[in-house]
């Protein structure tokens, strides 16, 4: 085992390690946020919404992530620079970056699998809360953040926890996309030093770490909601 | 836009007969990374259970290792590992080293990650069969395997098919990070089809589409061999 490469390329990993934190962490915040209103269609919403909402978790859920982001980047990537006087635009600096894709790809598939979970959760809060939530005069949006919602969430925590971990062993896949997070620059270093398992084996290591600091977070806020009552 | 579905076509120009050849691997490699997962699975479980100590300890580590690393990185560390692990044992038997085909070492390096979550699968469902089942078993004379072939197999399949369900259509979608290793399957295929003609858009969905048939024709296959096995049970 080789390791002196360590001290010269500790700046490019922590700040890939950064990265991968920033995606895990936006992409989970946006992907739950989407979730909620996916999931949610499905059990109260107009046929149309549901129907839309249903086909989409299992076109997510159905494929590949590595094709979901591939397509996204370079399909959908593809048809941008075609567009007239985009070049100028202020948009063309988002655009042309990879992070937005990635961003973009890892959000919607979270919200496709945790849209499904929440589908579930929703279903399964007990009808009677929400008729007392309206009979004690709630409108619908106030049932939802109050009563329905919370309620859900705390059903389906322990699955939540799950599928943040499955994001996190998700991000590798960015780096397929030139986006240099933590996989992306043991590849780097793997390139420039001739090392096959070192590079990898660090940050195997780190991501076995984050998973069992996601699992123990998760753990003391499962433990700080008051567990669902046993029917 | 229509003029470039030709390329999806069988004959060239079209890739079409890319397309399916990496289908026909990315399958191959599905199915033979499943079954050796379902064998690593079945003798983990029953490891897991029954074994002796230092093994439930180092299946543990296993399980929770494997689920914990992102099967990218699994896959470029058991495959380089696995390959020069191999070479170095020919090599000290004084044989040559051998180049192991992709399509072997993909089944390989999946079914080992596969393992992992179909021992956990496995064993919950073990110990969803009463106990009783196994005893009464015992008590008949049967030997231990007899009662784990006759009885405890066949009383767990329907509590571990679910999950059994659920890992399939993981394999055939993580067969798509063989790619990224630079094996030959559907991904690479679609990869390359795509950059030769640069048509992105029009491959990678079309690579989606096959995707996604393969998995809703496995749910069908897999909701009528449950239906078959959940005969004769109480449903709740």
């Amino acid at each position: 085992m080789d390791w002196s490469w360590l001290p010269e390329y500790s700046d490019k990993l922590i700040s890939g390690f950064w990265l991968t934190i920033q995606l895990l962490v936006i992409c989970s915040f946006l992907g739950f946020l989407l979730a909620v209103p996916v999931g949610l269609v499905q059990v109260t919403g107009p046929k149309y919404l549901s129907v839309i909402a249903r086909g989409f978790c299992t076109v997510v859920r159905g494929t590949p992530l590595l094709i979901q982001l591939w397509l996204i980047y370079y399909g959908v990537g593809e048809l941008f620079p075609g567009i007239e006087g985009i070049r100028e635009s202020f948009l063309w600096p988002v655009l042309r970056a990879a992070f937005p894709y990635a961003v973009l790809a890892f959000t919607l598939s979270i919200a496709g699998y945790v849209g499904e979970v929440m589908r579930g959760a929703f279903a399964g809060v007990p009808k009677g809360e929400l008729e007392a939530a309206r009979a004690m005069g709630m409108s619908p949006f106030k049932v939802l953040w109050r009563i329905w919602l919370p309620r859900a969430v705390q059903n389906v925590f322990p699955t939540l926890a799950g599928e943040v971990v499955l994001t996190l062993k998700a991000t590798p896949l960015a780096a397929t996309i030139t986006i240099y997070e933590l996989f992306g620059r043991s590849t780097e270093v793997r390139q420039d030093t001739f090392l096959v398992y070192e590079p990898l084996l660090l940050v195997a290591g780190i991501y076995v770490l984050l998973t069992g600091i996601i699992v123990v977070i998760f753990g003391w806020l499962e433990n700080r909601i008051p567990k669902p009552s046993v029917a | 836009m229509f003029e470039s579905l030709q390329l999806l076509w069988i004959e060239p120009p079209g890739r079409g007969l890319t397309l399916l050849s990496g289908l026909l691997s990315t399958l191959q490699i599905a199915f033979g990374a499943y079954a050796l997962g379902l064998t690593i699975g079945l003798l983990g479980a029953l490891g897991k259970i029954h074994g002796p100590a230092p093994l439930r300890w180092l299946l543990t580590t296993y399980t929770t290792l494997i689920r914990a690393v992102p099967e990218l990185v699994l896959i470029l560390l058991l495959y380089y590992a696995g390959t020069s692990a191999l070479n170095n044992l020919l090599e000290s038997l004084g044989f040559d080293p051998i180049d192991i085909s992709g399509l072997v070492a993909g089944i390989v390096v999946l079914g080992f990650v596969q393992g992992a979550y179909s021992t956990e699968v496995m064993r919950a469902a073990m110990l969803a069969v009463p106990r009783g089942q196994t005893e009464a078993a015992l008590a008949y004379g049967m030997s231990r395997t007899q009662s784990i072939y006759r009885i405890l197999i066949p009383a767990m399949i329907p509590f571990a098919l679910p999950g059994l369900a659920n890992l399939w259509l993981i394999v055939t979608k993580d067969t798509a990070l063989l790619a990224v290793v630079g094996f030959f399957e559907l991904a690479s295929a679609t990869k390359t089809a795509a950059g030769s003609t640069r048509n992105y858009l029009l491959f990678y969905s079309a690579a989606a589409v096959i995707y996604l048939c393969v998995t809703l024709m496995s749910n069908v296959v897999f909701g009528w061999i449950e239906s078959r096995y959940r005969r004769g049970q109480a449903t709740a």
